[in-house]
């Protein structure tokens, strides 16, 4: 039928019509204003996602409790979903960079993304606000002073699970991460401090859903606790897999970023007990904290976790460099050593910055544990680490 | 000439479009068109020759890897470092295409997967070169010594005349006998052998050739963004490309361009570009803008129709 | 490493096996019978792990919930069938391709819209919790072997249904030659649709099963819809023998590499390489399987009659 196949043709070049000019337009509709702009880097897209939205989450929440300023300034967030590919956080990096001329840009996840985005936004003389990655690189030898960390170093958390495991006198443990850079700088850092015997080091591959076998062998090795790093939905099925496994009563479970509150909603009463390492818990005695995680959790329906702090803790770091320049963000020096000041209330209570601009703080065990209303979450059991700063800075070359 | 026309309208838009944007827009589009380089690249075998590969990203991401491991180790010369990336690339294929040009269909579609994923893990398990965490360049790649990559309009411009002469070759080479050797197998394989000649290493020069375009493109990418990840090697990546040249395909035919030969590349410089600034501008309007695009491929399909109905 | 270790991971390996074979039996079913590749194959595994948590949640008992995310996730197949497979019967798989996944991308933010971005879970059923023992220093979970019975009952199921029923024979009849059944008065269209929903079932079956020991998450069905890919590949398309043999196989080698390699490869390398090169090899252990397979049997280990 000829009519037809026109009929076809003409729907699709109409489709196309419009496919088109939105692609092409849109992104020439520059929007040019005078308020500060941010562009927050997250990742919001994948699997992963959660972990990105509690950082915007956290973020946003600060702005808004501020009346939508920064230092007293209007603020403009321009929220960038970096799909957790590094190729495509550049592209989004450019255009917070070069068309929206953002004065800071805040975030980012992951460390692949943060080595990809690091060099574009700091090579422009523009800040970067790490809201949780927090690669060894740019803690040591890459030190940048347009680079600061609202969090800690990568290596910090781990560190935290084997000092815990040496000040216990464990003597034999077993260590599982999956086999990527992050995993293996994990195992890395959970040696640094501790010296009993590794029984067993066990690389997985990313992604993986099953641990039946690794749980096999740590039930066949009897170690005295089992240390893991194992992010987002990997670390729901280990944390289920290993209470179904009945290891849950026998052998510790050491972890960081494995059980936290993106990851509790989904692995519930099976965590309970379980231990983590962290600068940070919802129930941390500090007012400040009390205060965000009721208004969090009024405001999204959910409890926050690490990165809703952190993305928190960015906003208001950024907030007191504003003020304390007095909107004047064009000298770069005096933004800079306003930032360092950290002259903000952080909800973690103790942070300063060490020469190489990230964080001195304390770090905790956490375990998980249930609050009077019913829901889970990570709890503080013991200070591990006071004012501590991460081992990369000495490699550091800024003062 | 209607596929002429529309190559060349293409191409004259792409070059256009730093005269008239902003530097952004000019990165986007540089984007775009390395996209389009691999994109074309798939397409000289997948419209070319019929063979579907599904670790096109593998191809390209060794491209990447081989200017980030020279620029690494010292060279950061494009004369030296591109043409090493086209050769890595180029003998990966040669080598895993000799083994998957034994099979046919969704077979081979599976098994250029099989290497893919190999490659993927490969790059993910190299701690020297940064691992899963990926590799920063130091700096872009220097052309004759001369910093001239550094500028995105120099660099915008690089692209478009490499894009188009890698086109062009592409076109040349599907017109020669070589090429219509190629066709032919891929509409009756059993007619080419009964004239005497074994398709095979024809199909193997022609994926091998395909290797090193893709690996090209790859070198342009590590450029670009001055970062590489095993991330470029992954099967997402694969099928976007294979998105992008059927989709680019199945408009160009709506626009009224035959498939076949030269208007088959035109089909996947559309699709690359037309898919990259689609999501870059549905993303503007939304962050949940695969909600959009995903419907938006189907009616693509269901109201196109691109060689039409199968025997 | 022990034998008790080896039979662990033996039926380790089986239980993804199975799991594997509830995702690949519809898709070779699908692929083999009605000509069609099914990109979205996988998310409706995805959706029957999420139906099931809605399912679960609404009803308060996994066993009223299993079947109702069931008869849900047949419904959505039929819907999928109608809107977006059926135009596509007879059409070029490359279209097939660009269709579905379009429909991934578009299923994966919906759920994403609806569920919410965070893992979620279903709670294991009372009476399949805890774990039994099963020989001197062999604690399993009892889920596991009840998930793994499952499978093995259903994949039973399957073959009697393909080669003992009449709907099993008319499968057959219209995959080899769907005009002549056609002009024999059966309607093709109405048997494709019933394939079409059957296999989306199953694979949401695969799913819901799966949600107890694994976290529901957007995109969970992408990286198992490229195994269930290898396995029928692997297999021979179209072949039900086939992909349960490969999967087993797949399931076997993935979970045995990844436990036992890099202890191998410790025998003939330095430990520090060996734990180097161990997980990487163990992570392409299934894709050097297929590379191998193919290499010598082009069309897979059971290739359908041409």
């Amino acid at each position: 039928m000829v009519w037809g196949r026109d009929l076809r043709r003409a729907g699709l070049a109409a489709a196309l019509g419009v496919m088109l000019p939105t692609g092409i337009v849109l992104p020439l509709g520059t929007a040019m204003a005078d308020p500060v702009k941010v562009g927050l880097v997250s990742t919001l897209s994948g699997p992963s996602a959660v972990l990105g939205q509690h950082m915007r989450d956290g973020f946003l929440l600060a702005v808004k409790e501020m009346g939508g300023k920064l230092g007293g300034q209007e603020t403009e967030v321009i929220v960038v979903d970096d799909e957790l590919k590094p190729d495509v956080a550049v592209q989004k990096v450019k255009g917070l960079l070069d068309r929206d001329k953002v004065d800071f840009v805040a975030g980012v996840v992951f460390s692949n993304v943060m080595g990809a985005v690091v060099k574009p936004v700091t090579g422009n003389e523009t800040f970067l606000i790490s809201g949780n990655a927090g690669p060894s690189t740019i803690a040591g030898a890459g030190c940048s002073p347009f680079f600061f960390s609202a969090s800690y170093q990568n290596d910090q958390n781990h560190e935290v699970l084997g000092q815990y495991a040496q000040q216990k006198g464990f003597k034999k443990v077993v260590l599982m991460a999956p086999n990527y850079q992050a995993g293996k700088d994990a195992i890395a850092g959970f040696k640094r401090h501790y010296k009993g015997e590794v029984v067993e080091e066990m690389y997985t591959q990313l992604g993986q859903l099953d641990f039946s076998a690794e749980l096999a062998k740590i039930a066949a090795a009897k170690p005295d606790a089992f240390f893991t790093f194992m992010p987002g939905g990997m670390g729901v099925n280990l944390v289920k897999q290993y209470r179904q496994a009945g290891l849950a009563d026998t052998i510790p479970f050491l972890s960081a970023f494995t059980v936290d509150e993106t990851t509790l909603p989904a692995t519930g009463d099976a965590a309970l007990g379980f231990y983590s390492g962290a600068p940070w818990a919802p129930n941390l005695d500090v007012p400040a904290n009390k205060a965000f995680v009721a208004a969090f959790e009024k405001e999204y329906g959910y409890i926050p976790a690490l990165y809703a702090a952190q993305g928190y803790d960015a906003a208001k770091l950024i907030d007191s460099a504003i003020k304390a320049t007095g909107g004047k963000l064009s000298d770069k020096e005096a933004v800079r050593a306003a930032l360092k000041k950290a002259d903000f209330t952080s909800v973690r209570g103790n942070f300063k910055f060490n020469t190489n601009q990230f964080p001195i703080q304390d770090f905790y065990l956490v375990k998980v544990g249930k609050r009077p209303d019913g829901k889970v979450e990570t709890m503080v059991d013991e200070k591990v680490f006071s004012n501590y700063g991460d081992v990369y800075a000495a490699k550091c070359e800024m003062k | 000439m209607r596929a002429l026309a529309l190559l060349l309208a293409l191409f004259a838009a792409l070059a256009v479009v730093p005269l008239a944007a902003d530097t952004y827009v000019v990165a986007l589009v540089t984007r775009a068109m390395i996209f389009a380089l691999a994109a074309v690249s798939l397409d000289f075998i997948l419209g070319g020759a019929g063979l579907v590969s599904f670790g096109h990203a593998a191809l390209m991401g060794i491209g990447a890897y081989g200017v980030g491991i020279l620029m690494e180790e010292g060279t950061r010369e494009a004369l030296i470092a591109f043409p090493a990336a086209m050769a890595a690339a180029g003998l990966f294929a040669l080598v895993t295409g000799a083994v998957s040009l034994k099979t046919r269909g969704v077979y081979f579609i599976m098994i250029t997967l099989a290497f893919g994923q190999m490659a993927f893990f490969v790059a993910q398990s190299l701690s020297a070169y940064g691992g899963d965490d990926g590799l920063s360049l130091a700096a872009r790649s220097t052309v004759a010594g001369q910093r001239w990559l550094k500028s995105p309009v120099t660099f915008h411009y690089a692209t478009l005349g490499l894009l188009i002469l890698i086109t062009a070759l592409c076109a040349l080479i599907l017109a020669s006998p070589f090429g219509r050797v190629l066709r032919a197998a891929k509409e009756n394989e059993r007619r080419v052998r009964a004239l005497g000649i074994d398709p095979y290493p024809y199909r193997l020069v022609a994926y091998g050739l395909a290797g090193a375009f893709a690996g090209l493109s790859g070198a342009l990418l590590a450029n670009l963004t001055e970062f590489v990840s095993p991330a470029f090697l992954s099967w997402h990546r694969s099928g976007e490309l294979i998105v992008m040249v059927v989709a680019g395909a199945m408009a160009a035919s709506a626009l009224g361009v035959r498939a076949g030969g030269a208007g088959r590349l035109g089909g996947a410089v559309l699709g690359a570009v037309g898919v990259i600034l689609v999501e870059e501008g549905l993303a503007h309007l939304t962050e949940h803008w695969r909600i959009v695009f995903g419907p938006l491929l189907v009616l693509l399909v269901l109201l196109g129709g691109w060689r039409g109905r199968r025997a | 490493m022990s034998t008790t270790l080896l039979l662990v991971q033996v039926l380790n390996g089986l239980q993804l096996g199975v799991l594997l074979f509830l995702v690949a039996a519809g898709l070779t079913l699908v692929f083999g019978v009605m000509d069609v590749i099914n990109l979205a194959h996988g998310v409706q595994y995805m959706l029957g792990a999420y139906l099931m948590v809605t399912a679960t949640a609404l009803t308060g008992s996994f066993w009223l919930g299993l079947p109702l995310a069931l008869v849900a996730a047949l419904v959505l197949g039929l819907v999928l069938e109608r809107l977006v497979i059926r135009p596509l019967y007879g059409r070029d798989h490359l279209e097939q391709v660009l269709a579905t996944f379009g429909v991934i991308l578009f299923v994966n933010e919906g759920v994403k819209m609806v569920w919410g971005a965070a893992p979620l879970a279903i709670p294991m059923p009372d009476a399949l919790s805890g774990s039994i023992r099963l020989m001197d220093g062999l604690n399993y979970t009892v889920y596991r072997l009840a998930l793994l019975g499952a499978g093995l009952l259903v994949a039973g199921g399957l073959y009697l249904l393909v080669t003992r029923t009449r709907s099993g024979m008319l499968l057959r009849a219209g995959a080899s030659n769907a005009p002549m059944v056609s002009a024999l008065g059966v309607d093709i269209g109405a048997l494709f649709a019933k394939v079409f929903a059957f296999g989306a079932m199953l694979a949401a079956f695969a799913g819901a099963m799966a949600g107890p020991i694994l976290s529901v998450e957007p995109g969970m069905g992408d990286g198992l819809l490229i195994l269930a890919f290898v396995v029928i590949v692997i297999g021979g398309i179209g072949s039900i023998r086939g992909a349960f043999v490969a999967a087993l196989l797949v399931g076997l080698i993935d979970t045995l590499g990844r436990s036992f390699l890099t202890d191998l490869l410790k025998l003939v390398l330095p430990p520090s390489d060996a734990t180097q090169v161990g997980p990487a090899l163990a992570s392409m252990s299934v894709y050097l399987l297929m590379a191998c397979v193919l290499f010598f049997r082009p069309r897979g280990l059971f290739p359908a009659p041409a």
